[in-house]
């Protein structure tokens, strides 16, 4: 019987075969925490009685979610990361250097690899076929101290998109539509694999978008098998691009199929307070928007800078509209600068804020006052997500943002691009 | 053991914001004091009026978003017993079971606001005594049965010799 991409590399990193359904321990190549979760990761760490990290280049604690510190206890759970990774010898990351899971893209994660962090979105990495997940702080302090992980192998929903996206149509608006579609649970425990010609056809920044929403329909994995685009990412950044094969077996079963003619997408809003209570543009109320926020490891990537600042060139937001763009780490924020797209956004009105999760955690750099609305291309907006349950959050692609700050309410991009 | 406490019934969705809200991320080092809060996005008054051994009874979906292990954390430091639900979202679960609080997947419609239960976890049954009904759950996975016996995941690499011991 074939096996899909889940089992291929759990099977690898099992020492046995690995079938859906089935546990084991395997091992892990890449661990990870942040600063919401990194602290009582370490103090687990501890407890467990571990002294030293299995191999401690490949284990990361990064300072993303309140960056810089806000508050003095969050400085206090900074300063407790620090030493730990002076006493550990594992890698720190520091503030400003950008959100995780865009910076393990660039420079750590490759296809094949077990990653587990501490963070949901840890499923980032698929988009370069890795099986990486996010689990709780004690599952990483394990993963820290030992190199391994438990896993339960998913069953595979494959998604098999074709067609091409109409004009104002972005990956976003893709996976909006999926999740809208199979609900908030549609793939809870399971992997997704997308695939299909619209995918293949998708530069990595797209992809990218696709696999780090995958947990927004409960799913484990977000993957997408390797080819040309995953090559050139690879060697653009420097990293060994030789990994086994993980093409899915032509006889692999799946769970179910789903079919998607991206041709009849439209662009897609997510609306309070689920992700998967989602709207097409035509269908949405084009409520007042109180802030705009472009950024987040889901769009603030440079091409999601790129497209935003095309329609905002030349343009300003409307008064009782703010905009805030958080670029996602220090390497895009260094390129949008070289490329003066900063200096539009803020000549538009905008703001621009060191590279980091920014206003999506609810910590600070955007926190909602009650009753505001804010449009933003970050990938959930649970009540009290932005720091505030009275804030109402709609979820949207770059372009729609950029379209909605100029409009002071939910816009349609199409008139844009 | 038995697990006896009455019913706090929650929706759909509820999310690891609505347990351990964002806006109070600077008190995950201090977990008694953000314990003062479980739950506060969903039901303001429940942290202040939950009794030790009552049950948190969901929806679909318990739990899901962020990866925050504070959720189940302030839940059993709170005096929760277990968490009943339709459904589990992922991370939650396998979190909730590290941190030793139960997790029960079933039909929650049936259960009321305010109803008694009795829960016998090696047994398998859920008792509703307000109702006079039962039922049988599922048991867990055999893996997290070894981590939870052993009173979560720390008590389990402690007790294995500082490995995991699940196969």
């Amino acid at each position: 019987m074939g096996r899909t991409i889940s089992e291929k590399i759990l099977s690898a990193h099992a020492g046995v075969p690995m079938k859906a359904g089935e546990f084991a321990v395997v091992d892990v190549d890449l661990a990870y925490v942040q600063d919401g979760t990194g602290p009582l990761a370490c103090r687990q760490f501890k407890a467990m009685g571990f002294k030293a990290a299995h191999k401690p280049e490949k284990k990361i604690l990064f300072v993303d979610h309140a960056s810089p510190s806000p508050r003095r206890e969050l400085s206090n759970d900074h300063k407790f990361l620090r030493e730990f990774a002076r006493e550990t010898g594992v890698q720190f990351s520091e503030i400003g250097r950008g959100i995780s899971h865009s910076i393990v893209f660039e420079k750590y994660v490759n296809p094949g690899d077990v990653v587990v962090a501490a963070d949901s979105h840890t499923c980032t990495g698929g988009a370069l076929c890795t099986f990486a997940t996010g689990m709780g702080s004690t599952d990483i302090a394990v993963a820290f101290g030992l190199g391994k992980t438990w896993l339960r192998c998913p069953e595979t929903v494959k998604i098999r998109v074709e067609g091409p996206f109409p004009k104002g149509v972005y990956s976003k608006d893709l996976m909006l539509h999926i999740i809208g579609k199979i609900g908030a649970d549609g793939a809870n425990y399971e992997a997704l694999e997308l695939g299909g010609g619209t995918i293949r056809a998708l530069p990595m920044h797209a992809r990218i978008t696709l696999s780090n929403m995958a947990v927004e329909c409960g799913a484990k994995v977000g993957l997408i098998e390797p080819d040309e685009i995953t090559h050139a990412w690879l060697r653009e950044h420097g990293r060994d691009h030789k990994f086994p094969d993980l093409t899915p077996d032509k006889d692999a079963v799946y769970e179910r199929v789903i079919e998607i003619d991206a041709a009849k997408l439209k662009p897609t809003i997510a609306c309070p307070h689920f992700v998967d209570n989602t709207k097409t543009i035509d269908e949405a109320e084009r409520v007042h928007v109180d802030q705009v926020f472009i950024g987040t490891c889901t769009n603030g990537r440079i091409e999601d800078l790129r497209i935003a600042a095309a329609i905002l060139k030349g343009k300003s937001i409307k008064p009782g509209t703010r905009l805030i763009v958080t670029p996602s780490t220090v390497e895009v924020y260094r390129q949008a600068a070289e490329e003066n797209l900063l200096q539009v956004f803020v000549v538009a009105g905008g703001l621009v804020t060191a590279p980091g999760c920014g206003a999506c955690v609810g910590v600070h750099e955007g926190i909602l006052g009650d009753d505001e609305v804010c449009v933003t291309t970050q990938n959930r907006n649970f009540c009290g997500r932005m720091g505030n349950p009275k804030g109402l959050i709609y979820l949207a692609s770059p372009a729609l943002a950029a379209a909605t700050a100029i409009e002071g309410r939910i816009a349609d991009p199409r008139q844009y691009v | 053991m038995k697990l006896n406490g009455k019913a706090w019934k929650f929706g759909d969705g509820i999310s690891t914001d609505h347990i351990a809200p964002g806006r109070l991320f600077h008190l995950r080092s201090n977990l008694p004091e953000l314990a003062k809060h479980v739950m506060e996005d969903a039901r303001p008054e429940f942290a202040a009026a939950v009794q030790p051994g009552d049950f948190i009874v969901g929806g679909r979906n318990f739990g899901q978003g962020s990866s925050r292990e504070h959720a189940p954390t302030i839940i059993k430091l709170a005096g929760v017993s277990a968490v009943l639900a339709k459904s589990i979202a992922r991370i939650f679960f396998r979190n909730a079971i590290n941190v030793g609080l139960p997790v029960i997947i079933m039909d929650t419609d049936t259960i009321a606001e305010g109803d008694k239960l009795e829960v016998d976890l090696a047994e398998g049954v859920v008792k509703n005594l307000t109702q006079g009904t039962s039922c049988r759950i599922p048991p867990l996975p055999p893996v997290m049965r070894k981590i939870l016996a052993d009173g979560g995941m720390v008590e389990h690499i402690k007790k294995h010799g500082g490995k995991l011991d699940l196969e």
